[in-house]
């Protein structure tokens, strides 16, 4: 038995190695294809079995910014030093922070069922093996905001991914949309933007985003770049370049990192996601600020809750690096503009904020924040 | 048991082993066997951090020389394992540190590095000679400092693709005047520009320095200064290759390369400039490997620069290449073992270029050493796969990514378990193997009849039921790694399979359909599989026990549950049920 790695046991592991796997119950010898067709045997008595899934599904996330349950501190994990790895110690979750009620006994997990019925509407349409895409029953519920499970049904036409760029970003858009819509039909035509597909690595993504960026942006003096055409034309240019002032609909993944004052651990967020500084703001929200009692209001309430990140009234800012390395206030230039020199996000602290440039005009005369 | 030779004589046998998997077949055959050989092994690899502790390995193997170990799933590239999973180097670093005081090399993939650890490894080990940190994350250039200062023989900087965070330059600044150990420095993932004259000055003064991977930041026209000072480069990374039509940067440059006699390796090219492709053309024919795949020219310099390439091994192009441009790859590099292929523009639905599933067939009929693929296109089929397998049976790694999800056969639009089914069936000795397109239960069947050498195995939007993972578990006899996304693969198969997941390296499902009782169930049974439920949406048990995790991660481990897990990833063990209110039954039969 050849091992490739480390995981070659001490003395006592020998024996067991003449006679593989003995020591196992025979519970957990591979079983037969027969068992397949049997809906019902002793091993299946033990096991949580409900019934067989054969109707293909998929399972999107249409989220890539499920809150963080790990950054407001709480039961220490132990372990980990160093700025990274000392994270570990306030990274982990308190459960009472969830947005689901974490209960304590069985008679919560009643209420829970009764209130959040999305979440368990999500597991049991999933477990029972069919439905159709789950019907958002308020926008309050974590799950309805977050993912939907939808299955080839939602796809008469078959299941097309990432296609259309103007549909990019807004997938938090649909998903709200659904949410808000009085049990709302599943959101076709959303060009669900699948978490990590095509499997590209980030650098590579990035990369390839940084140097689209830099071809749109730069000013040109006889520098022949290669440009990439929007829509109509398809190919790139070579040469000319253009002093394009006008950002276009850029096409990029737009991973950055969300870093707030206080917390050792960052997030990241997908800015493709979005199409406006609204939903960006109430996603950075509501992964760092989690008010568990939001999540079970209705729908509509939720919506109206104003944007504290946007608007300078709360005890946080919001502020990004830009690719000049400023610190800049978000929300001043336009949400194109925004993404294309967008770095990275901070959360600051207000009193750290002061000096920060409102607006754009300003630019010149600010003073650089503070570095993390 | 008879003496049969002493121990000086075994050890000076065992000297000559140097792949792990030899020492560890020969540390099997006796306890003085055993006993010998972890006194004299120097290197350890160790492909899953969570699989043993610093202590055990401490315990075991007292005299180490260089460390390889890797963190995260493979997936994380991917943005799939939420950040502050783990993978955490902090550990190892300490307990090296006391005791490995003559560590020379540390090589990391997918963990999380701090400044601090940093400055321990530079401070901790005299000898130390080699750091590659891949796809790491969590310092900064601050760390990297600490680095060039303390490591007085340092030979070996690799910082390949990690997020490191950039404050500055002026790390590279740190390497002393009397540093001139280095034979190899990859910084082309760092952002920031390094003072030019420090690094002119630091290659200058390395007489071996073979490898050298600058950033973006590194303008062309003073890459000849470098070449010239450094002729005996094997393996270049450009910066970024763009610049001024001006012709004494072309002659300067071309002068520069013709110098390189012993290049063989290219790499870099962001933002090129195709009037510059030319001034390599002298080092050419040396090439055998060749990265151009951030490299956004078009046709026809990029096939024409491609095609000067006689002696080339290894290619990485975006998919600017096209069909044409492969078809002329074929016919040129007739050595070519290694084929990446990645997509200029993954989210556009149509395509911009002309990559079709041709431009594989072409390659895999015209380069008889083809052995290992990675191919990003937007149409297959089983006619091409079929003959792709046919004409490479030695094919050892097939990654083949349609770029959208359950993609049929676009010319029968039947499913493309028949052309999977063949490469299978075909390249006996295939090691690794990525699917896309529209597969269903049958592919697995192949996979489990055939693939008998297969190590890793890439799973997405595909299968029908259980049966598909019962046929891969229960049939891929070598399988290492299995990691699977968005798949309707449930309980069944994993229960039924339970012990075949500790003679894997690791399983990761997400966005499967596993229930939180099977995962409770299966850490409960397997005390030697760490059996890990990461739930971001909240914690598992909140929901009925038949509810499906989000993510589903599985290694076999003799360190036992990790201690460092974040608030959104749950262990289940022997303890599970008291953490969980919840009794463990089964619901009904």
């Amino acid at each position: 038995m050849a091992i490739g790695d480390i995981w070659v046991p001490d003395n006592h592991y020998f024996h067991h190695l003449a006679t593989p796997l003995s020591h196992l119950s025979p519970l957990f010898f591979s079983l037969p294809p027969s068992l397949f067709c049997s809906q019902k045997t002793s091993l299946h008595s033990r096991l949580s079995y409900k019934k067989s899934l054969n109707i293909p599904f998929l399972v999107i996330f249409l989220d890539v910014m499920e809150p963080t349950l790990g950054l407001l501190g709480g039961i220490g994990a132990g372990g980990g030093g160093g700025r990274g790895g000392g994270g570990a110690g306030s990274a982990a979750l308190s459960c009472d922070q969830t947005g689901l009620n974490v209960p304590n006994s069985e008679k919560d997990y009643m209420d829970i069922s009764k209130e959040s019925e999305l979440e368990l509407g999500l597991g049991l349409s999933l477990c029972s093996g069919g439905g159709g895409g789950v019907e958002a029953k308020g926008k309050g519920s974590a799950w309805s905001e977050y993912g939907r499970i939808l299955t080839a049904k939602d796809f008469p036409n078959g299941f097309s991914a990432g296609s259309g760029r103007a549909a990019a970003g807004t997938k938090r858009a649909a998903a709200d949309s659904v949410g808000s819509a009085e049990g709302g039909s599943p959101s076709t035509g959303v060009s669900s933007q699948v978490v990590g597909w095509p499997p590209i690595r980030a650098y590579r993504m990035n990369t390839l985003v940084n140097q689209a960026k830099t071809s749109n942006t730069e000013d040109g003096e006889g520098v022949g770049r290669d440009e990439k055409k929007e829509n109509s034309k398809k190919k790139i240019n070579h040469g000319n370049d253009k002093n394009d002032s006008t950002i276009k609909e850029r096409d990029h993944l737009g991973y950055v990192k969300v870093n707030m004052d206080g917390l050792p651990i960052g997030r990241k967020v997908d800015l493709k996601a979005h199409t406006s500084y609204e939903t960006l703001a109430q996603t950075l929200e509501e992964m760092f600020f989690k008010h568990p009692s939001r999540k079970i209001r209705s729908g509509k309430e939720q919506s109206m809750q104003p944007f504290k990140l946007l608007d300078g009234s709360a005890e946080f800012v919001l502020t990004y690096e830009d690719k000049e390395g400023d610190w800049m206030l978000v929300g001043d230039v336009p949400w194109g503009m925004f993404l294309s020199t967008v770095k990275r996000l901070r959360i600051m602290k207000i009193s750290e904020a002061n000096g920060l440039a409102p607006k754009f005009h300003k630019r010149n005369e600010k003073q650089r924040a503070r570095a993390i | 048991m008879a003496q049969s030779f002493p121990e000086d004589v075994l050890e000076h046998v065992f000297s000559f082993l140097n792949h792990d998997r030899d020492r560890n077949a020969v540390s099997l055959v006796c306890k003085s066997w055993y006993d010998i050989e972890r006194l004299s092994r120097r290197r350890i690899f160790i492909g899953n951090c969570y699989a043993v502790s610093p202590e055990i390995v401490i315990r075991r193997f007292p005299d180490v020389r260089a460390v390889e170990l890797k963190g995260k799933p493979h997936f994380a590239d991917f943005n799939l394992v939420p950040e502050g999973w783990g993978g955490y180097v902090y550990p190892w670093v300490v307990s090296m540190a006391g005791a490995y005081p003559w560590l020379e090399e540390i090589k990391l993939k997918r963990m999380v590095v701090t400044d601090e650890n940093l400055e321990l490894i530079s401070k901790s080990f005299k000898n130390f000679t080699v750091l590659v940190l891949l796809s790491c994350e969590g310092f900064t250039t601050d760390g990297l400092a600490y680095i060039a200062a303390n490591c007085r023989n340092l030979r070996e900087l690799d910082l390949g693709e990690s997020e490191v965070e950039d404050l500055s330059g002026h790390w590279l600044s740190h390497f002393p005047d009397n540093c001139t150990s280095l034979v190899s420095l990859n910084i082309s993932c760092l952002g920031s520009e390094v003072s030019f004259s420090a690094l002119e000055r630091l290659v200058a003064r390395c007489p071996n320095l073979k490898t050298l991977r600058l950033n973006r930041a590194v303008p062309l026209e003073k890459l000849p200064n470098l070449l010239c000072r450094a002729p005996q480069l094997v393996e270049l990374g450009t910066g970024a290759y763009s610049a001024e039509i001006q012709s004494d940067i072309f002659s300067n440059l071309s002068e520069a390369f013709l110098g390189c006699k012993q290049l063989k390796g290219l790499s870099g090219f962001w933002d090129v400039v195709p009037a510059y492709l030319p001034a390599m053309y002298s080092v050419c024919s040396q090439i055998t490997s060749l990265n151009l795949s951030y490299a956004t020219a078009q046709n026809p310099d990029l096939v024409q620069f491609v095609s000067q390439c006689g002696n080339l091994q290894r290619l990485w192009v975006l998919d600017y290449i096209e069909d044409v441009g492969l078809e002329a790859l074929a016919a040129a590099c007739k050595d070519l073992q290694e084929l990446r292929v990645f997509p200029s523009d993954p989210y556009d639905a149509e395509g911009n270029v002309t990559l079709t599933e041709q431009g594989l067939v072409a390659v895999s009929e015209g380069c008889p050493k083809l052995q290992s693929v990675l191919y990003f296109c937007r149409q297959m089929s089983n006619a091409a796969l079929v003959a792709i397998a046919r004409n490479r049976p030695n094919m050892i790694r097939f990654r083949l990514c349609i770029i959208e999800p359950r993609a049929p056969d676009y010319l029968t639009l039947e499913p493309l378990d028949a052309g999977f089914g063949a490469i299978v069936e075909n390249c006996k000795e295939l090691l690794r193997l990525s699917m896309s397109g529209l597969l269903t239960d049958r592919v697995f069947e192949y996979i489990g009849t055939h693939a008998k050498k297969l190590e890793m195995l890439s799973i997405a939007f595909a299968g029908d039921s259980d049966l598909g993972l019962h046929h891969v578990l229960s049939g891929c006899e070598s399988l290492r790694k299995l990691e699977i996304r968005d798949c309707p693969f449930g309980d069944k198969a994993l229960l039924a399979n339970a012990t075949k997941l500790e003679t894997m390296r690791s399983l990761w499902m997400s966005s499967c359909s596993v229930s939180f009782g099977a995962c409770k169930l299966l850490g409960q049974k397997m005390p030697r599989l760490n059996v890990e439920v990461i739930n971001e949406r909240g914690p598992p048990d909140s929901g009925p026990e038949d509810c499906p995790v989000e993510k589903l991660y599985v290694y076999r481990t003799i360190a036992g549950p990790r201690v460092d897990m974040p608030g959104f990833v749950w262990t289940m063990d022997e303890r599970v049920s008291s953490r969980f209110s919840r009794a463990t039954e089964g619901h009904g039969d």
